[in-house]
């Protein structure tokens, strides 16, 4: 357990003390509590609540869903966006406080999807916020989601997040 | 009841409102009313005792390249039978009645037409944008619809494939 979180006990057995940097012991309790934010967009949100529900459970993780954006990690775009939605999208990015992370999850969010030629449609979040996983599928399944999320964590865990600059 | 019977009534309660009234393949009816008496047609096809059309099924718009019009399917619980009132209108100037005071339920309808085909219901009592946003420019489902390039510095649709069309003039999308 201690070795797979790079924490090594160099003392004796019965020292009670674990010696680790600050970066990896706050880098652990950020990527295990993964708050995201209560948002769905159209069908995608459908496996988003899947994922969330007791089958596939990913507060096994650490995550849960917040209503509100000021108390969110993760943004997970589960769904279309529409040419209408993506400015209310960016101000909700923008209501998130730092460190933040997006899941693109499902076609739409990636490029379009479908929708590809549609009038209406954004073509891939990216062209408003910066994404950090990039979920295919339509939909993804809830196990995809949390491979996407265990993604999520892993980038967490290799940040140095003291030195990481804001913005 | 028998669509021959139908039409009989139909002619002579709607009178000079009606252009032409043809039964189609099911058993409807399809009436193409002038647009100057649609207030008073769809008045009578609602209020008349014989008649009974009182429900509102749908409302679109249609655009056939060189003519708009606009289409309202009625039931009537009374006769069991559908019919479809159809507006042809002026494609320079697609303006036509709203048929708000007769069927409350058409407000939202006649603003998604509006929306979509940039038809002008007169008389309507809040005729904006239903589904897209208010400062969007023109109308999507006109068949001259220009794509645009960009909305509010967005990069919007592939216009290169959008806006091209093929040897006989039709729109590839």
């Amino acid at each position: 357990m201690l070795e797979r979180f790079n924490m090594v006990n160099r003392l004796s057995p019965d020292a009670n003390m674990v010696l680790t940097t600050v970066d990896k012991a706050v880098n652990l309790a950020r990527a295990n509590s993964l708050w995201y934010l209560l948002m769905g967009l159209a069908c995608c949100s459908i496996e988003l609540m899947q994922t969330g529900g007791p089958r596939a459970d990913i507060d096994r993780f650490g995550s849960l869903f917040r209503a509100t954006p000021r108390q969110s990690d993760l943004m997970i775009v589960a769904g279309t966006v529409t040419l209408k939605m993506a400015p209310r999208l960016r101000l909700l990015y923008d209501q998130m406080a730092e460190p933040k992370y997006v899941i693109a999850m499902g076609s739409c969010a990636n490029c379009g999807g479908p929708f590809d030629l549609s009038y209406s449609v954004l073509r891939g979040v990216d062209k408003i916020i910066p994404v950090d996983v990039y979920l295919p599928g339509c939909p993804p399944r809830p196990e995809a989601l949390t491979e996407a999320l265990i993604k999520v964590q892993e980038k967490i865990k290799k940040e140095k997040y003291f030195l990481k600059k804001e913005g | 009841m028998d669509p021959e019977k139908l039409i009989t009534i139909l002619t002579s309660r709607l009178g000079i409102a009606v252009q032409s009234m043809d039964a189609m393949k099911n058993d409807d009816l399809m009436i193409v009313v002038d647009k100057k008496h649609l207030i008073t047609a769809a008045g009578t096809l609602k209020n008349d005792p014989a008649l009974g059309f009182s429900t509102l099924m749908n409302h679109l718009g249609v655009d056939y390249g060189d003519s708009m019009a606009v289409i309202y399917n009625l039931y009537s619980p009374a006769l069991k039978q559908k019919v479809t009132v159809k507006v042809y209108l002026d494609r320079d100037n697609p303006e036509v009645p709203s048929l708000e005071r007769a069927f409350r339920g058409i407000d939202w309808f006649e603003r998604e037409t509006y929306d979509l085909f940039g038809i002008r219901f007169i008389g309507h009592g809040n005729l904006k944008r239903l589904l897209l946003p208010e400062d969007w420019d023109g109308h999507p489902l006109r068949k001259d619809y220009v794509y645009p390039a960009l909305y509010n510095g967005i990069e919007t649709a592939r216009i290169d494939m959008m806006n091209e069309t093929d040897e006989a003039g039709e729109p590839h999308v």
